[in-house]
């Protein structure tokens, strides 16, 4: 379209939107500059607006040494919040993809009642139930576990109404193609469904991983042993009452370990994370 | 190969609709049948009752002298083409075709045997490696083609095949699909809401409508003795031009105040009897002059290039006819049209039936 | 809307269904159904046994002046957090949706924060407006403006705001943008045509072609506070200075935690889940007003 650029219309658009990034930027590039700076400077208040020179003590303490306040290292950390966020990931997606299957490309008794079952699920999330989930994950020994973290979270109505959704638009004839080619509901299943729904599962993974990875209030119930915190946990126990003991600039490194993974994620995996993110929403 | 039966097959959905109301066809071993009729029809629904994608709600299917009611797709020895071509996306044309084999256990050298003189014969062997969705429309169909061919089943299934193509590819395609079922000589079914097509494919022509059969015969049957109005009007392109008309005396009917031979009507109507009189637009012809014949009165000319579509009025009806570009002078407002008396078809006002002289017909009509 | 060819297997759908349907049942239904039984039971001094009070709890919840103060306190929290985080995303998009160069690198620039643990982003924001070494905190103090959300209340709640709207501007953002490009180029030119200049042909065609978006962000958004600020205010406040920040879901956490209270946490709970509910319906209902749209 023809419009008259004035310099002022040309650079408004890019002014705002850089005035964006700094703003959405500044809180994080802050910490990464927290954490490269020794305790004192942080402390007295004098931590200036560029990098200092204790980067490396910082994150090699934060990631394998405890500290004077007897802190577990992060490196442990990192790892329970990497076997959390796949365990969720992947379980959510195994059990939505072959329950959504059975809804869709079955006919069978309480079928109707068997999705309203898990569509309901939609409206009661952990943070309405917390204590009774407690209390059973409790009763089935699963504290302090893998397990006690992931499994109650991975039953998710989201996923499987989004494998529904795709499932729809795969066209009947493929199954009937199929159906005339020989092939069973599980061949079917395993040689063309999961082949089709590839980019889904890839996007849907990468939206479940940043899920798992930034959970807090039910790792913060069911995990009282140390070494079973995952990082987001962990920093927060960092952050000690009396501000004169936090050492901040080991929490701001613990903070950039704990937002890297999923931060990576998003930018590497951006079309992914934009497609699965708009498509679990519809 | 095989002789397809369909025996008084019906089609009752869940909410009570009957989309097929007792079809009863026999296809002969090695034969072409085509399924004509304008959409909801239940054509689509009958070739997939064939095909074991629907069960049938009663009645019989029989391939060869098996009943295959109650038998899967897979164990029915048919292949079928659809509309969308169901290739799978995510899979070579290769994959796409040897898939079928491989399901079945058939050897590894046997199936790229066979591939190889698929792809040969429908002339794909440079796309074989490719995805489906590299492929033009045209090629996409000759894999769905390939993929049926293949198998080497008794009976061929076509869902509106060509549909997705335009209309120049769809004129060869049909052309090849003729060659090829002639060639190997597999009984086949195909499904079309398009009359030319139709007609140019089939030796068995089945006409339905509403559920029901219509009309069975060779094309050329049911293009010159259309036992229904509704077949009168949906086979042949323009269509029938269906007129007014009064019984007379003498196997004769009156249509726009001229009195016209009706070679066909059935004898004991009674005068006076009020009809539909059918004509179809290439078959009136310009009366010579001083001939005398119905007045045809001309609105407007349609150039179709060879000939043109002169549309105007039979006393009250509105007529098209056909004619050689230029037959008639340019501002011509009216032409007298003789009708040979074997193309003059009078129908049943009422249920729309062929009011027809041979005398199983003639009876019911009375 | 369904399948025209499914397969009639008995017992197979069944096992694919299982995995999901077990652990449904175990961790949300028994849960759930949990916290309605003990919300009308109330439990003995020594926690051994309960006895059924039939609404007592839920009485004595609405008879409680911090349960209103709480549901104040999560009222202002979502609508502040709500028009803040949209209206900074709806400025945003609509530059990044002008056909200007770099529009891709401004949406990367834009969307990674989604990424960010709520917790994390509790920590980042404390970390800057802490008032005795926060680089803005001591700065505010400078300016003389007495700034403390340790001791005081509002600006406790004023922080743990614009957290959670820092934390919320990508997926708004995102969504906006979605909504900005899908609506017809053709519209705007014959808005154009028609001698719309652009700040009017942005008010009568570009935001009411976008208020399907803007009604789902509202509601996808105040659910975001409900529930996923959790972290946040745990992380800042611990919901204080004197339950100054204590959302619903938060007091719940806290009145089940401290106080032993099982039945009238529960009876929170089950106040928590009619909300969902009514949030979800509205959803719904705006789902199916897309579709027929």
């Amino acid at each position: 379209m023809v419009e008259r650029r004035t310099w002022f219309s040309t650079f408004l658009p890019h002014f705002i939107l850089i005035m964006g990034v700094l703003i959405v930027a500044f809180p994080v590039y802050v910490a990464f500059v927290g954490s490269s700076w020794d305790a004192g400077t942080i402390a007295n208040g004098t931590m200036p607006l560029y990098p200092g020179k204790f980067l490396v003590e910082n994150y090699s303490r934060a990631l394998l040494a405890g500290n004077a306040t007897a802190r577990e290292p992060v490196g442990p950390m990192l790892l329970n919040s990497f076997i959390m966020a796949i365990i969720i990931a992947v379980g959510k997606i195994a059990i939505s993809i072959i329950s959504a299957y059975a809804v869709v490309y079955f006919r069978f008794p309480l079928r109707q009642s068997a999705f309203w079952l898990i569509f309901i699920t939609l409206m009661l999330p952990v943070e309405v139930r917390i204590y009774p989930t407690y209390k059973i994950v409790a009763d089935l020994g699963m504290l302090d576990t893998y397990a006690g973290l992931a499994v109650p979270l991975i039953a998710s109505a989201t996923a499987t109404l989004l494998f529904r959704q795709f499932f729809m638009t795969i066209p009947d004839e493929l199954v009937e193609a199929s159906k005339i080619d020989g092939a069973g509901p599980m061949k079917f299943f395993v040689d063309t469904v999961l082949p089709l729904s590839i980019t889904t599962i890839a996007a849907l993974f990468v939206i479940q991983f940043i899920y798992g990875w930034n959970q807090y209030l039910w790792p913060l119930l069911i995990t009282t042993r140390e070494n079973m915190q995952t990082i987001v946990i962990g920093i927060k126990k960092m952050l000690v009452t009396q501000d004169a003991l936090t050492e901040w600039q080991l929490a701001m490194a613990t903070a950039v370990l704990a937002m890297l993974p999923p931060v990576l994620v998003v930018l590497l995996m951006q079309k992914l994370f934009v497609r699965g993110l708009v498509e679990t929403e519809k | 190969m095989a002789v397809v039966t369909l025996k008084d097959v019906r089609k009752v959905y869940a909410g009570g609709v009957e989309a097929v109301k007792g079809v009863s066809i026999d296809i002969p071993d090695g034969g072409f049948c085509v399924l004509v009729g304008p959409s909801g029809c239940g054509k689509s629904t009958l070739l997939r009752m064939v095909a074991g994608l629907e069960t049938i709600s009663s009645g019989e299917v029989a391939i060869g002298d098996r009943v295959v009611n109650d038998i899967e797709p897979a164990e029915r020895d048919i292949a079928m083409v659809f509309q969308n071509y169901a290739l799978y996306p995510h899979m070579s044309v290769y994959d796409n075709i040897a898939y079928g084999l491989r399901n079945r256990k058939t050897p590894k050298d046997e199936i790229d045997r066979r591939v190889q003189e698929a792809a040969r014969i429908l002339a794909i062997e440079p796309f074989l490696q490719r995805k489906p969705r590299a492929l033009s429309g045209g090629q996409r169909q000759r894999v769905a083609m390939g993929r049926a061919i293949v198998r080497k089943p008794q009976v061929f299934l076509f869902d509106e095949p060509l549909s997705n193509l335009d209309a120049k590819l769809r004129v060869q395609m049909r052309v090849e699909i003729k060659k090829l079922q002639r060639a190997l000589g597999v009984t086949s079914i195909y499904v079309t809401h398009d009359q030319v097509e139709a007609m140019t494919l089939s030796d068995k022509l089945v006409v339905m409508s509403g559920g029901q059969v219509e009309q069975v015969g060779t094309p050329t049957e049911v293009y010159r003795r259309p036992e229904t109005r509704f077949v009168a009007t949906f086979i042949g392109s323009p269509p029938m031009n269906i007129l007014p008309g009064v019984v007379e005396t003498d196997g004769r009917v009156s249509v726009g105040g001229q009195s016209l031979a009706a070679a066909d009507m059935a004898t004991d109507l009674k005068p006076g009897l009020a009809v539909d009189v059918g004509i179809r637009p290439e078959e009136a012809e310009i009366a010579a002059p001083g001939v005398a014949g119905c007045a045809f009165a001309i609105d407007f000319v349609e150039e179709l290039g060879a000939t043109e579509l002169l549309h105007g009025t039979i006393g009250e009806g509105a007529f098209v006819l056909q004619v050689p570009t230029g037959s008639v002078p340019n501002g011509t407002k009216q032409v007298a049209l003789t009708i040979a008396p074997n193309c003059v078809h009078v129908f049943d006002r009422e249920t729309g039936k062929r009011l027809s002289r041979r005398p199983a017909e003639a009876s019911k009509a009375a | 809307m369904e399948k025209r060819s499914v397969y009639t297997n008995k017992l197979l759908p069944y096992l694919l269904l299982a995995p999901q349907l077990v652990i449904t049942l175990v961790f949300f239904y028994w849960p759930a159904s949990q916290a309605v039984w003990m919300s009308f039971r109330i439990e003995d001094a020594f926690g051994i046994s309960t006895e059924f009070v039939g609404f007592e709890n839920y009485v004595t919840l609405f008879g409680q002046r911090s349960y209103y103060e709480s549901m104040w306190t999560t009222l202002v929290f979502s609508l502040a957090v709500t028009i803040l985080a949209m209206s900074f995303s709806l400025l945003l998009a609509v530059m990044a949706d002008k056909q200007i160069r770099g529009g891709s690198v401004y949406r990367t620039l834009l969307i990674w924060p989604y990424a960010v643990a709520p917790a994390i982003a509790g920590v980042l924001w404390l970390f800057m407006f802490q008032p005795s070494l926060g680089m803005i905190g001591r700065g505010l103090i400078a300016a003389g403006v007495p700034w403390n959300p340790m001791l005081n209340g509002d600006h406790a709640l004023l922080l743990v705001i614009l957290a959670a709207a820092w934390k919320q501007i990508s997926y708004n953002f995102l969504f906006f943008l979605a909504g900005l490009q899908s609506i017809p180029k053709s519209l705007i030119e014959a808005a154009a045509i028609d001698g719309a200049k652009p700040a009017r042909r942005f008010w009568t065609i570009i935001f009411p072609m976008l208020s399907p978006t803007t009604f789902f962000l509202l509601v996808v958004n105040i659910v975001y506070v409900f529930f996923d600020t959790f972290g946040i205010i745990d992380a800042i406040t611990h919901g204080g200075p004197a339950k100054a920040t204590e959302t619903l879901v938060f007091k719940v956490y806290s009145d089940g935690r401290l106080g032993g209270d099982l039945g009238g946490s529960a009876a929170q709970s089950v106040v928590l889940m009619v909300i969902v509910i009514a949030l979800t319906a509205i959803q719904f209902r705006y789902v199916e007003r897309k579709v027929t749209y």
